[in-house]
C-alpha cells in the first residue's frame, strides 16, 4: 500500500525536477542562443515582423568582416585594434599581478610580521573601492604623464585592483597547503624564497592556473576606466569598441551580436576548458575569509 | 623610528629576519597597489574640498565641505541613492533565491545533471558589456526577441518599450544582471552543499523531517556562512554598478536607471565638475566601506557562533 502511494509521488517529484532542469537550461541558453543566431542572420530576417527566430539563411560574413577580411572598414579596423589591445592589457596585467601577488600572498599566509593584519585589510579595501572615487585624479595623473590613450595607463590601473584579488585567492590557497611542506624544505636548507619557488609554487599549480584565469577575465571585462582613459584605436579595449558599435551599427544589430560573440570567445573558452579550476578558485576565494 | 626599534626589540631574532623577508615579499605588491590608489585618494579629497570646474580653468578656490553639503541636500543625489538601493536589493535578493534553487537542483541525482552543471557557467563567463549588449538587443522595442516571444505567446498584445519605459527599464537591467550573476551564486552554493555530509541529511530524514524542514533546519544553517559571503560580495558590487546600466540605458529613461555611480560619472564628465564628482566618489566609497564594516562584524558573529 505504501509503495503504490509512493509511486505517483515519485513521478510527480521527477516531473517537477526535470521540468525545473529544462526551464533552467532554457533560461541559461536562450539569450545566448539568440545572440549567436542574430550574429549569422541576415538583416531581413532580424527585422521581420512577426519574428521567426529561425533564420531563412545564415552567413558568417560579419565575422569575416570583423576579423580576417581584406580592406576592413573603419569599424572593423577599430575592432581588430581593440582585440589586440584587450589581449595585451589583460595578459600583461595577469603576469604583473601574479608576479607581485604570489610572494605577498605567501607572506600573508606563512610569515608573522608587524602590521600584517591591517595590511591585508588595506589591500582588500583597495579592491572594494569604487573606481568612481579614484578616476578623476587618475585621469589627471595619466594626462600629466601623457599616458592617456595608451595601454600602459590601463595596465597600471588594472594591476592595482587585480593584484589584491590575486593575493586574496592565493593566500587562501597557500593556507590550504600544510606548512610542514615548506618547513621540510627549509630544514633541507632552502631560504624562504627557495621554499616558495621550489616547493610551494609547484604544488600550487592548480591554484595558480585558476587565479591567473580569473585575473585575466577581470582585466578583460573592465569597462569604466577604459571608457575614460582611452580615445582612439591606440588603446581602446573591446568593451569600449563594443560600446562604440551601439552608435555606429545602430541599425545592424547582427554586427553588434557578432562583435559581442567574438569578445565573449576567450572568456567562454576559458570557462569551459578550465571549468574545474575556475570553480575551485571561485569557491576558495568566495568561501574562505 | 622609535616605534620600529621597540617593535623589533620585542621580536625574537628569527622573527626579525622573518619580518625582513615578509617586507621584501610584500613591498612589490604594495607598490603596485598603493602607487595607484594612495595618491589619487589624497588628491580626490583635495578636489572634493575645492571648486574645480573644467569649464572654468585657473580658479580653484577652497570651499571646504560645500560640495558634500550641496550633494547631501540635493534631491537628485538621494534619488540616485534610492535607485542604487533598489537595484542592489532586488538583484541581490533574486540572485540569492534563484542561485540557491539552482544549486539544489544541480545537487539532485538527475540524469543530464552534468549538462546543467557544465553549462551553468556560461552566463557568468560572458563579459559584462556583451551581456548588456545582448539584453539591450533582446529588449529592443522594435525588433527585440522578448517582444516577439511574449506577443507570439499571447502574453502581451502589443510591442513594449521595455528600456525606454520608466516603469520597466530598471527591471530589465535587473533581469540582465540576475541572468549573469545567478550562476556564480549557484556555483558557490553548490560547493557548500557538497560539503554537507549525507549522514546529517539522512539523520534528519530518519527523524521524520520532510524535504522542506530538512532544508530549513539542517541544510540552510550550514549554508549560512556561504550565503553571507555571497551577500557581501554581491551587494558591494551591485551598489557601485555602472557598466551594465551604462550600456543598456545610459541611466535613462528620464534618469529612471541613474544609479549613484552613473550620477557621479555624469556630474564629473558631463558637467565637468571634478570637485563635486570627487565628493560624490568619496561619499560612495564611504558608503561601501560602511557596508563592509557592518558585514565584517556580521561575519565575525557567525564565525564565532
Amino acid at each position: 500500500m505504501a509503495g503504490s502511494a509512493r509511486r505517483p509521488r515519485r513521478l510527480l517529484r521527477a516531473t517537477i525536477l526535470y521540468g525545473a532542469m529544462i526551464a533552467a537550461l532554457a533560461a541559461i541558453l536562450a539569450p545566448f542562443a539568440w545572440l549567436l543566431i542574430s550574429s549569422v542572420s541576415r538583416p531581413v530576417d532580424l527585422l521581420a515582423k512577426p519574428l521567426s527566430f529561425i533564420p531563412t539563411s545564415i552567413s558568417f560574413d560579419r565575422y569575416a568582416a570583423l576579423t580576417i577580411a581584406a580592406n576592413p572598414d573603419s569599424a572593423a579596423v577599430g575592432f581588430r585594434a581593440a582585440t589586440m589591445n584587450s589581449l595585451v592589457v589583460a595578459s600583461v596585467v595577469t603576469v604583473v599581478a601574479l608576479a607581485v601577488g604570489i610572494p605577498a600572498a605567501y607572506a600573508f599566509a606563512r610569515l608573522r610580521f608587524p602590521g600584517r593584519g591591517w595590511l591585508v585589510l588595506a589591500f582588500m579595501a583597495t579592491y572594494m573601492l569604487p573606481p568612481i572615487a579614484l578616476v578623476i585624479p587618475l585621469y589627471q595623473i595619466m594626462s600629466g604623464l601623457a599616458w592617456l590613450d595608451r595601454p600602459i595607463a590601463l595596465i597600471v590601473i588594472y594591476s592595482s585592483f587585480v593584484t589584491p584579488f590575486v593575493i586574496w585567492l592565493m593566500r587562501g590557497y597557500f593556507e590550504s597547503i600544510s606548512p610542514e611542506l615548506d618547513d621540510a624544505a627549509r630544514v633541507d636548507g632552502c631560504s624562504r624564497l627557495g621554499a616558495l619557488v621550489r616547493v610551494l609554487i609547484p604544488v600550487s599549480t592548480p591554484g595558480i592556473v585558476s587565479t591567473a584565469l580569473l585575473a585575466f577575465l577581470l582585466a578583460w571585462d573592465e569597462f569604466f576606466y577604459a571608457l575614460i582613459m582611452t580615445q582612439t584605436n591606440a588603446a581602446k579595449t573591446l568593451p569600449v569598441a563594443l560600446n562604440d558599435f551601439i552608435g555606429r551599427h545602430g541599425i545592424d544589430f547582427g554586427m553588434l551580436a557578432a562583435g559581442g560573440v567574438i569578445a565573449a570567445i576567450p572568456p567562454v573558452l576559458i570557462a569551459f576548458v578550465f571549468q574545474r579550476y575556475l570553480v575551485a578558485g571561485l569557491t576558495a576565494g568566495g568561501v574562505k575569509g | 623610528m622609535a616605534g620600529l626599534t621597540a617593535a623589533r626589540r620585542r621580536l625574537r631574532p628569527a622573527a626579525v629576519s622573518e619580518a625582513w623577508v615578509a617586507g621584501a615579499f610584500v613591498t612589490p605588491a604594495a607598490l603596485v597597489i598603493l602607487l595607484v590608489v594612495a595618491y589619487p585618494l589624497v588628491r580626490a579629497l583635495w578636489l572634493s574640498l575645492h571648486e574645480v570646474v573644467l569649464t572654468r580653468p585657473g580658479e580653484e578656490p577652497f570651499i571646504g565641505l560645500a560640495s558634500y553639503a550641496h550633494e547631501l541636500a540635493n534631491p537628485d543625489f538621494w534619488a540616485a541613492v534610492g535607485r542604487s538601493l533598489s537595484f542592489t536589493i532586488a538583484s541581490t535578493a533574486l540572485e540569492l533565491v534563484l542561485g540557491v534553487g539552482l544549486a539544489l537542483l544541480m545537487d539532485q541525482p538527475l540524469r543530464f545533471r552534468w549538462l546543467l552543471r557544465s553549462l551553468v557557467i556560461l552566463p557568468w563567463a560572458l563579459p559584462t558589456i556583451v551581456n548588456a549588449l545582448m539584453w539591450r538587443w533582446i529588449d529592443n522595442a522594435e525588433y527585440g526577441a522578448l517582444n516577439a516571444l511574449l506577443l507570439q505567446a499571447g502574453i502581451i498584445d502589443s510591442y513594449q518599450q521595455w528600456l525606454s519605459n520608466p516603469a520597466t527599464a530598471m527591471w530589465m537591467v535587473i533581469l540582465a544582471d540576475v541572468w549573469k550573476m545567478t550562476p556564480l551564486v549557484a556555483i558557490l552554493v553548490l560547493a557548500a552543499l557538497q560539503g554537507i555530509s549525507r549522514e546529517q541529511i539522512e539523520a534528519a530524514r530518519v527523524d521524520g523531517a520532510g524535504p522542506v524542514s530538512t532544508f530549513r533546519y539542517v541544510v540552510l544553517p550550514l549554508l549560512t556562512p556561504t550565503l553571507l559571503i555571497v551577500l557581501v560580495l554581491r551587494t558591494m558590487e551591485a551598489f557601485k554598478v555602472f557598466d551594465i546600466i551604462w550600456i543598456m540605458t545610459n541611466g535613462g529613461p528620464a534618469n529612471e536607471t541613474q544609479t549613484i555611480a552613473i550620477y557621479a560619472y555624469q556630474t564629473a564628465y558631463r558637467a565637468f565638475d571634478f570637485g563635486r564628482g570627487a565628493a560624490l566618489g568619496y561619499l560612495i566609497a564611504l558608503a561601501i566601506m560602511l557596508l563592509a564594516a557592518i558585514y565584517l562584524r556580521l561575519l565575525g558573529r557567525v564565525g564565532r557562533s
